[in-house]
């Protein structure tokens, strides 16, 4: 088995050039230092520390009630800490009003104003720096511009469809160029096909301008696409920090590797290392004991781990694959997506696995069919090994 | 589900608008009577309304009723309004129930208990009884009627719109000018409305807290009855009729108008 050279691998294909994170010279933008929130009965946010950079697209992913809104309505201003600190640009915001932090929020709602028009909307936190009125009129116009909402300047909120509000939300808390912009489930009120383009079009707004981002959201996908990178929260806690890359590749834990996309989690415990450095891992159920490339040293012999493969990086085939990470099983239920199919593999011990292959021609010659004796294989490094 | 009247429902929606309503065509009618006899139908007339312009008590009275009705709804509407926003704004502070208590409590008090302790009051602090003390009475009982529709409106407001407005840089009195008040604004105008013609109508009170030169039209009706009903004041009943069914009809037009705008919006 040959060795795999490690040095010019990365993770995931993401752009490389952007990553203040890994600079240690470089100055977080916003500072989370050991903030926690407790509401009467319960703790929202649990003891988090997190930095985000200047530029920096970042997301908070989560499910609902993980505490993700709370930090970000902690930035905003809208609840206060119950312990810890929160700085922007080396100052602490404790007790600093919403109305005086420069910082703006896009609401989930979009909150827009209904008694007033798109422009006034959009005007609102300009006029309350007093700005005169020719300077307003004409960032409103540059805002609606970047938005393409010029057409519908004069219409109020009532009017416009939910993808039309969505850009004067964005246009409204952008108008005041603040230092971050906070996006709470911004798309979330979207169809799939405008979600899809809208994603697109933030991306290039943000890059445009430079405003680092913020944003909020419990849909993996949408993390995964806009974000340089992605707290991963659960029960008010930070569980991984990283780029959508790692996320996916790396992921820490159980949780991580399940909440974003789907996941094949196979038990065992850990046999030895073998000299080309791969592990070597005891799973029952498993044609031979698995392999799995893994940079983790400080696994123990005997200990219980679960190997996490992504259904893509598996395959189904007829005959057994060469090489170790084997199963056997029969073919439980097969979906057509189109772009991809999906099998559900029944092992001999009643476990499902589910195996994804890309439909890379119109036609296949025979096709694995329900109720075949099928064999599923994976490499060494398409799986990554959970020890907690 | 929106089915078809059956001719239980028919009955019983007749002998309930004509228990509730006859008494009050009947006189709409003799207000238009040309016979001064109250219970004989003379022919159509409306002189009685012309007799009224005559009248000069009766038409004294009515002025007293409107700048009463006036002031008391400005003062019921900002007083009611402050008490809405403070039961749905402040969460549960401290004596949070007492308050809601207090505050509707006048909606169900006995009307002759409401008049008699506020002219206990007026007499024990020596205040002359006369227009200030009818408005101050009258708004002690209409108040709360502003209260609870402003209630109703800010309870369905949503919130994210005052925090927008602050995260946009406007203090909390900036927002609520320029945000939640226009948005309640409906409302408020509807709780206005209803102050309005409570307290045009209101005799009870009034009675209890009205002193010499500040009669209501209600009192003054009430007390010419007693000589013996003319059409002259079937003619003035009408008129004070028409304008508290404006009242109340323009002020479920406002409700209803802002319920479409939120449900559009």
């Amino acid at each position: 088995m040959p060795v795999v050279d490690k040095s010019s691998r990365a993770i995931g294909a993401v752009r490389q050039s952007f990553a203040p994170w890994n600079d240690a010279s470089a100055r977080p933008l916003i500072r989370f230092e050991g903030v926690t929130k407790r509401f009467s009965d319960a703790v929202a946010v649990d003891d988090v520390s997190l930095d985000v950079y200047e530029n920096e697209f970042f997301c908070l992913l989560g499910p609902s009630g993980c505490g993700k809104s709370t930090l970000m309505r902690m930035l905003a201003g809208f609840e206060e800490p119950s312990g810890g600190r929160i700085l922007l640009g080396g100052e602490d915001l404790a007790g600093v009003p919403p109305y005086e932090r420069p910082v703006n929020m896009m609401f989930q709602s979009y909150a827009l104003f209904p008694h007033m028009s798109v422009e006034k909307n959009v005007a609102f936190g300009l006029k309350q720096e007093g700005l005169p009125k020719d300077v307003i009129a004409v960032r409103v116009a540059e805002m609606l511009k970047l938005v393409q909402m010029q057409r519908f300047a004069a219409r109020k909120p009532h009017q416009l469809s939910g993808g039309q509000r969505q850009r004067v939300a964005l246009a409204r808390a952008l108008a005041k160029r603040p230092k971050v912009l906070l996006l709470d489930e911004p798309l979330a009120a979207l169809d799939k096909k405008l979600r899809e383009e809208t994603q697109f079009e933030l991306m290039d707004i943000q890059i445009e301008l430079g405003t680092t981002f913020l944003m909020v959201t419990h849909d993996q996908e949408e993390a995964m696409t806009m974000a340089d990178r992605i707290a991963v929260m659960d029960s008010g806690r930070l569980v991984q920090v990283a780029t959508p890359g790692e996320i996916y590749e790396q992921p820490r834990n159980r949780f991580v590797a399940d909440f974003v996309g789907d996941v094949n989690i196979l038990e065992g415990a850990v046999a030895a290392r073998e000299p080309s450095g791969l592990w070597r891992i005891a799973a029952p159920g498993a044609l031979g004991p698995l392999m799995v490339d893994d940079p983790d040293e400080r696994l123990d012999p005997g200990q219980a781990v679960a190997v996490a493969v992504r259904p893509e990086k598996m395959t189904v085939t007829r005959e057994r694959p060469e090489g170790p990470n084997a199963f056997e099983g029969e073919v439980w239920d097969i979906g057509y997506l189109g772009d991809w199919t999906v099998y559900r593999i029944r092992l001999d011990d009643g476990r499902i696995l589910r195996v994804t292959r890309a439909n890379t021609t119109r036609f296949v010659e025979r096709p694995i069919d329900l109720e075949e004796r099928v064999h599923i294989g994976f490499l060494p490094d398409a799986a990554v090994i959970l020890s907690s | 589900m929106r089915g078809r009247l059956s001719p239980f429902n028919v009955v019983s929606l007749t002998l309930g608008f004509a228990f509730l309503y006859i008494p009050i065509l009947i006189l709409i009618l003799y207000s238009f009577n040309a016979s001064r006899l109250v219970s004989v139908w003379g022919g159509f007339s409306t002189q009685w309304y012309f007799a009224l312009l005559q009248n000069q008590p009766l038409l004294d009275a009515a002025w007293v009723t409107v700048r009463v009705a006036f002031v008391t709804a400005i003062l019921a509407t900002v007083l009611g309004t402050m008490a809405a926003i403070s039961l749905t704004r402040y969460g549960r502070f401290r004596g949070r129930a007492l308050f809601t208590g207090m505050v509707y409590a006048p909606m169900v008090m006995p009307e002759v208990i409401t008049g008699l302790s506020l002219l206990l009051l007026f007499v024990s602090i020596d205040l002359d009884r006369g227009f200030w003390t009818v408005t101050l009475a009258h708004v002690t009982f209409t108040m709360c009627f502003v209260t609870v529709v402003v209630q109703a409106r800010l309870v369905a407001f949503d919130r994210s719109l005052e925090e927008a407005a602050m995260d946009l840089g406007a203090t909390p009195w900036r927002t609520f000018v320029s945000v939640t008040l226009p948005v309640i604004a409906p409302a408020v105008l509807a709780g206005f409305l209803l102050a309005f013609t409570l307290s045009l109508d209101d005799l009870v009170i009034a009675s209890f807290t009205s002193g010499p030169g500040a009669t209501t039209l209600p009192m003054r009706i009430y007390s010419s009855v007693r000589l013996g009903v003319t059409p002259e004041i079937n003619a003035a009943s009408t008129i004070l009729i028409a304008l508290v069914t404006i009242g109340v009809i323009v002020a479920a037009l406002v409700t209803k108008r802002s319920v479409l705008m939120r449900q559009a919006g």
